[in-house]
């Protein structure tokens, strides 16, 4: 009786792993150029496999995103899989045990060995177990400049941040916004970390927020990094818009002459039709320091009761890291794939300048990896009110910076 | 006891009580409950969960029953007051406090005088009352989000109100308030006081239809004058409707969030940043659950020293009204 | 007077449509008339500018909209935008506009409204008319309650939920919603009945009339204006909620709000204004048509006659 019993549950079990299951994915990728890559996704999954891709897209980022992910999860009732930007954000329900671990998978499919740079993996990886997906590689240390309106200014489209430094009073004279800069708090603090980068080196920025360096903070090097903000925060005065793509968007009308903004920011440009090298040009490392960071996007897949859905998690989990599906997820995302095997000859000048960048092996970790979400707030907060009023110097902030620092985590 | 005579007074005024259930239940675990749980994990350093307080120890397992009596706990997560200390070193959190204090004392009197003055208009039989009406109140029906958004627009000096005045041949006028820091608050003053105050006008208008005819009948024929009338009889006869409407607009702006959001982020800098934007980045946005808890904790606290006495004087001492 | 006397008398408050009080108007062109309808006006344009602009927008193009001065009527009009909003913007994958979420809207919109307010006025008629002991305490709590950052409570709510089993359910967001209209609306009817003339409650009591007969004899038809402005303030809110329906739902019964957000705070793309606007317009809607409709039952007030008979 047992054994039959057994027998009835082994094949009940059979015939649901071969079922079909929705998998409900939330992510808060809705502007055009990512709904159209999120469909690569979905695409790859509803044809590859047996299940059906839910879609929870939910806009505004992941301010808006985690009480929803973190209320489904507590309320006992979690989606199938949800997007994270991959770092520290998800320490926590790793630690608690609400997400699966996906190291079986990983091994199937040897993630180590195809994963590049490994520091992406890492990210993922808490005790040796790998819980999360990495799907894309975004960099930030990018300088984009409007040939046209230094060639209105009569200048040289500057190679250096020190030559786009001694050009701002000739731009402005030509009644060009010299630096374009959007009022949301984490492009100042974006700015002002690739400064570090550029100015003072990767390894300052990882001793600083990885370590949490509190005299190389405080030291001359930062210092130097501070008096380049106040000259950024000189060039950026005018520039009255909000959202980032805003602040592009005067570079691709030619009203001002740079932002720097991460690789994201050439969406903008392709979709205004400007073609890179011609209406503009970009200076990884601001032209000083060319490395880039990898940060980017990667899936998570919380625990849940029903082995259907489990079995779809690991399905989902082997798709989005499937060369095919990079390749086309990444060139609608204008993101660079996670694995070096994949061929992207599509690319344009910019993207290439930063696969090659990639390839040398000249990456840093980036800031969503060192530093918890709450450092990175309060770098919000510094960096906001600092390079919006000029009666904060260089030094009072640079205080403040030592102190938040200090009592990170 | 005034129930001599009842056999129980717990069952004088059954039904009255039974109706009042649900408020009880709101009041005591979701208010209570709720405000307890939030004091209590504001002295945790709680990021994105909330953390375990505490943890049995020494458990005695009986026999094979597998019964097991705790019989020592130990806290854990606690920090003290180390997340308050935080905040109150937060120059944010200084800033928040003061637009706060700016924006709703404007609010509050300006909401007050306009929708009273409105209702009071729209109550002379006019004819259209109710067109003027929907225009007044249909902002109200559009999101603090939509809001921010068009006033946002409005108030932007290169497309909006300045450029088109500066368009009419005024090259020297300037109005900009969402970009300089030291006036953004009135900004978002206006676009509140657009979408809140038809509500308002609302309110007391039926708080004036609520006024007994009688009174408008007596008071013309002793010769009183309208604005006499109105300050003297009909505004104190509406005391109830004001209190309402005081508690409406205030608690509305201790909470104000999306409109902030929607129009300004906070900025410039940092210079229109509220508490309850404080409360909501450091909790989703910062991972920091201990922190929003400390904020908003401070935030009821505040709250609680000045409604509860009011409110238990106000609802509680007189029998009716 | 008499019990019948009293409803009769409440039944033809009801059922008269009484004209607003006031003083009495005088000649037509008089100073007063003009100063009265010239503030209305110009109020009214004040309260009408951002309308017009949200309109016109979102009759025109994007390049009409980059180039131009936001007053300005449309050049060319087109209703793309109206038809993108409704049944073609996309929210990830989904691309039905926010007719995806309409239904779910009303859904949500209908119970909870009708709950939260016969909750609460039933609460500010015990309250206002049956104090028992210790009421004013649990009032006092609920007004405080009025002032809690609700996102504070986004997470005790969810374990309550999930404890008693209605976690990701559609009733369990109308608990929420019936929850939080709670402090207001129970204020706003305690306060209305409160200030209602006593002798028409005296006189029912007299009469033998219970709790609920009262209620729903008398204080309901002498109450419509009150509950117009209940009705106001929970279908704005309802409808126009978007964390509690985002958070304590699902993505198939997610409200039209989240497809809004999804349209309104895409941040990354070029924004749309003209779709936006449109989007706005239609999402406001549903709460519009309802103050509209529901403006008659303003008109009626409390005749002081028919209460003394």
């Amino acid at each position: 009786m047992r054994k039959l019993a057994s027998l009835f549950a082994a094949t009940a079990l059979t015939s649901v792993s071969a079922q079909a299951a929705d998998l409900e994915v939330t992510h808060w990728w809705t502007s055009g150029g990512e709904a159209a890559a999120v469909a690569k996704f979905a695409e790859a999954f509803n044809a590859s496999t047996d299940n059906t891709w839910v879609d929870g897209a939910i806009a505004g980022s992941g301010g808006t995103a985690r009480p929803i992910i973190v209320s489904r999860i507590i309320g006992g009732d979690p989606m199938g899989a949800f997007q994270f930007n991959h770092g520290r954000q998800a320490e926590e329900l790793i630690e608690a045990g609400l997400l699966r671990d996906m190291t079986a998978v990983a091994e199937a499919e040897g993630w180590t060995d195809i994963v590049n740079p490994p520091s992406l993996l890492d990210a993922c990886t808490v005790d040796g177990k790998i819980y999360c997906a990495p799907v894309n590689i975004h960099s930030w240390q990018w300088l984009w400049l409007s040939n046209g309106a230094f060639e209105k200014a009569g200048l040289e489209v500057p190679t250096t941040w020190d030559e786009f430094v001694a050009a701002g009073p000739a731009l402005r004279e030509a009644g060009i916004q010299p630096l374009a800069l959007g009022g949301q708090p984490w492009q100042s603090s974006g700015l002002f970390n690739v400064l570090i980068v550029a100015l003072a080196g990767p390894d300052v920025l990882k001793s600083v927020y990885g370590d949490h360096d509190t005299d190389l903070a405080a030291g001359e090097e930062m210092a130097r990094v501070f008096k380049a903000a106040a000259d950024a925060r000189e060039m950026a005065e005018g520039s009255a818009v909000q959202d980032w793509n805003q602040a592009t968007n005067m570079v691709i009308t030619d009203t001002a002459g740079g932002q720097v903004m991460g690789d994201w920011a050439q969406g903008e440009f392709a979709v205004a039709g400007e073609t890179a090298g011609e209406d503009y040009s970009c200076l990884p490392g601001l032209g000083v320091n060319e490395v880039i960071s990898t940060g980017g996007d990667a899936f998570y897949f919380p625990v849940v009761d029903d082995p259907e859905i489990t079995a779809a998690q690991d399905e989902l989990a082997k798709v989005l890291l499937s060369p095919e599906t990079q390749v086309s997820f990444n060139l609608a995302k204008g993101s660079l794939p996670i694995r070096g095997d994949v061929n992207l000859d599509t690319a344009n000048d910019c993207m290439k300048k930063g696969l090659e960048i990639l390839a040398a092996g000249k990456t840093l970790p980036d800031v969503n990896m060192l530093n918890t979400e709450d450092t990175n707030n309060q770098l919000n907060d510094l960096f906001v009110e600092f390079f919006n009023d000029k009666s904060i110097t260089p030094e009072a902030a640079q205080e403040r910076f030592v102190s938040i620092i200090e009592n990170a985590d | 006891m005034d129930t001599t005579g009842r056999p129980n007074p717990l069952f004088r005024n059954l039904s009255a009580k039974i109706a009042a259930i649900p408020m009880i239940l709101t009041a005591l675990v979701i208010f209570v409950g709720g405000t307890a749980w939030t004091v209590i994990y504001s002295f945790t350093s709680s990021k994105l969960l909330p953390k375990k307080l505490f943890e049995w120890t020494d458990v005695i397992n009986i026999g094979d029953w597998s019964l097991s009596i705790p019989t020592g706990i130990v806290w854990k997560s606690f920090v003290g007051l180390q997340q308050y200390e935080r905040l109150w070193n937060t120059n944010r959190w200084m800033v928040s406090i003061e637009n706060l204090f700016i924006y709703g004392l404007c609010s509050l009197v300006l909401s007050f005088i306009i929708g009273f003055v409105l209702a009071a208009l729209l109550d002379q039989k006019i004819r259209f009352e109710n067109t003027f009406r929907t225009i007044i109140l249909y902002p109200f029906a559009l999101s603090f989000i939509v809001t921010g958004l068009v006033w946002q627009w409005l108030l932007n000096p290169d497309f909006g109100i300045q450029s088109v005045i500066r368009g009419m041949g005024f090259v020297g006028f300037t109005f900009d308030p969402l970009y300089s820091a030291d006036i953004v608050i009135y900004g978002v003053l206006i676009a509140g006081l657009w979408q809140g105050t038809g509500l308002i006008m609302v309110l007391m208008l039926a708080g004036l239809r609520g006024i007994d005819q009688e009174i408008w009948k007596a008071a013309r024929v002793d010769g009183i004058p309208a604005w006499k009338t109105y300050l003297f009889i009909v505004i104190p006869m509406m005391r109830p409707v004001f209190i309402t409407t005081l508690v409406i607009i205030a608690s509305g702006i201790v909470r104000i969030y999306d409109l902030i959001v929607a129009q300004t982020s906070g900025g410039p800098g940092i210079s229109s940043e509220v508490p309850a934007k404080y409360v909501y980045d450091y909790m989703f946005q910062g991972q920091n659950l201990g922190q929003g808890f400390a904020a908003s904790t401070m935030m009821l606290l505040a709250v609680a020293i000045v409604v509860i006495p009011w409110a238990y004087l106000e609802f509680g001492s007189r029998k009716r009204g | 007077m008499t019990l019948s006397t009293a409803i009769a008398g409440a039944d033809a408050v009801a059922s008269r449509l009484k004209g607003p009080q006031g003083p009495k108007p005088r000649k037509r062109f008089s100073r007063r008339n003009i100063f009265i309808y010239g503030t209305l006006i110009v109020v009214a344009l004040y309260y009408a500018l951002p309308l017009y602009v949200m309109i016109v927008t979102s009759l025109k193009g994007m390049p009409e909209i980059r180039l131009g001065n936001i007053f300005a009527p449309p050049v060319e009009i087109t209703f793309e935008p109206w038809v993108k909003a409704w049944s073609e913007a996309c929210t990830g994958l989904n691309c039905e506009g926010l007719s995806r979420g309409f239904w779910n809207s009303v859904r949500i919109t209908v119970p909870s409204v009708f709950l939260s307010i016969a909750i609460a006025s039933v609460n500010g008629y015990a309250l206002a008319n049956w104090k028992f002991k210790g009421a004013e305490a649990f009032f006092t709590i609920l007004i405080f309650g009025a002032f809690i950052p609700y996102q504070v409570m986004l997470y005790p709510i969810v374990i309550i939920l999930r404890e008693i089993g209605l976690y990701g359910t559609l009733w369990g967001l109308v608990l929420v919603h019936s929850i939080f209209g709670m402090p207001i609306l129970t204020l706003l009817f305690r306060n209305y009945f409160t200030s209602l003339p006593e002798e028409l409650f005296k006189a029912a009591r007299v009469d033998g009339a219970r709790f609920w007969g009262i209620y729903f004899r008398i204080m309901l038809p002498m109450s419509l204006p009150i509950f117009v402005v209940a009705m106001i303030i929970q279908v704005t809110g309802i409808w126009n909620d978007f964390l509690f329906g985002v958070v304590y739902t699902k993505p198939d019964t997610y409200p039209m709000t989240v497809q809004l957000n999804n349209i309104v705070n895409s941040v990354q793309g070029v924004k749309e204004y003209n779709v936006n606007m449109a989007a706005t317009i239609l999402t406001g809607l549903v709460p519009l048509t309802i103050y509209f409709v529901s403006g008659k039952l303003f008109v009626r007030g409390i005749a002081a006659g028919a209460v003394k008979g």
